[in-house]
């Protein structure tokens, strides 16, 4: 069976949004976002313009797993910070148990204020994250309850 | 793991094509994203050595419409077929909700289809999963060449629970939607579950 899904109410999602809208403030960054560690993208916050989230969050989520092989081969857990620094844009990854807090900076800010502030903020995410996943789907509507054959089959009409 | 989120109001959901080298995973990719409306889908990521075999994975994103209020969104994977990139394999199956074997229907690709189809049960094991119990599409792929196996005797060695076969000509777009469709609606069933 696949994983059981995860529910984001719309609560927790301005929750989340609004940590990372502070710590893009505060770290001087461009965009924010949260990634959960598959590849789904959680929230994002910032100057997106025309910059392709989804597919970066996908990127980032194999990124961190071909490093956490790499860790494993020698010894460790994992990392848990991976910064890969442009000409003009760099992108500093935290892992946050199943979240990675991904903060896209250009020279408006420095490696060490994003990893600072990114520090600052890691145990906020996680208990919100911890939340969410406690907070199940229980008194939730489910929009697949009473999905019909028709409802699928109208997708790829 | 797929992610529903209310505040959007968007459901996002993980598949996987897998199968031996050069059967033709990407080609499916290709195909959807070239038969897809801009608007209902993101870029083709593809992870490719020099000469265009899969490195790492390709991944599309594609949007197919709305169910009850939700934008129902797929993010299509491929794993790297080669034997040798087993380990990257293992790490795309991670949160897969649904998973496409594509089978190479050519006679000499027998035995990389059993091995790779193996490999999937093994790597999905190794991720917590069974595959008898994950929704499941066999496509045989490249029914077009002249040295293809009867179907009869493809589903007789990959055949394992009772999944939609789709025959199927990636390289033409013949099945590709077929397919998807199957695994679509497996996955969306499962979630009415519950």
């Amino acid at each position: 069976m696949a994983d059981t899904p995860l529910f984001l109410r719309e609560q927790r999602y301005h929750e989340i949004k609004a940590v990372l809208a502070r710590l893009r403030i505060d770290s001087g960054a461009r965009v924010v976002f949260l990634v959960e560690k598959d590849g789904q993208q959680i929230a994002v916050q910032g100057e997106v313009g025309n910059l392709d989230t989804t597919s970066l969050a996908s990127l980032v989520a194999g990124n961190v797993a071909a490093t956490d092989g790499m860790a494993q081969l020698i010894g460790e857990k994992e990392f848990p910070t991976l910064s890969h620094e442009g000409e003009k844009e760099s992108i500093h990854i935290s892992v946050i148990g199943r979240l990675l807090l991904v903060v896209v900076f250009d020279e408006r800010s420095s490696l060490g204020l994003v990893k600072l502030r990114s520090k600052q903020i890691a145990r906020q995410l996680a208990t919100l994250f911890d939340e969410i996943v406690r907070d199940g789907c229980e008194d939730l509507d489910s929009p697949f309850a009473e999905i019909t054959e028709e409802d699928i089959d109208s997708l790829f009409s | 793991m797929t992610f529903i989120n209310y505040a959007s109001r968007e459901i996002n959901c993980k598949i996987v094509y897998y199968g031996p080298g050069l059967c033709g995973k990407t080609t499916n990719l290709q195909h959807i994203f070239d038969s897809t409306a801009p608007q209902a889908r993101g870029k083709l990521i593809s992870l490719a050595t020099e000469t265009d075999r899969t490195l790492f994975f390709d991944f599309m994103p594609l949007e197919l419409g709305t169910v009850r209020g939700f934008k129902t969104r797929f993010h299509l994977y491929t794993v790297p077929g080669q034997v040798f990139y087993d380990a990257s394999r293992k790490l795309i199956l991670k949160g897969v909700d649904g998973v496409v074997f594509v089978a190479d229907s050519q006679e000499e690709r027998m035995d990389a289809n059993i091995e790779s189809l193996y490999n999937l049960e093994e790597n999905l094991r190794a991720q917590g999963y069974d595959l008898m119990k994950l929704p499941y599409v066999l496509q045989l792929n490249k029914r077009d060449l002249p040295n293809v196996i009867p179907v009869e005797d493809l589903r007789q060695e990959l055949y394992r629970k009772g999944e939609p076969v789709v025959e199927a000509v990636a390289s033409v777009g013949t099945g590709v939607f077929d397919t998807l469709k199957a695994v679509a609606k497996q996955v969306l069933t499962e979630l009415r579950k519950g």
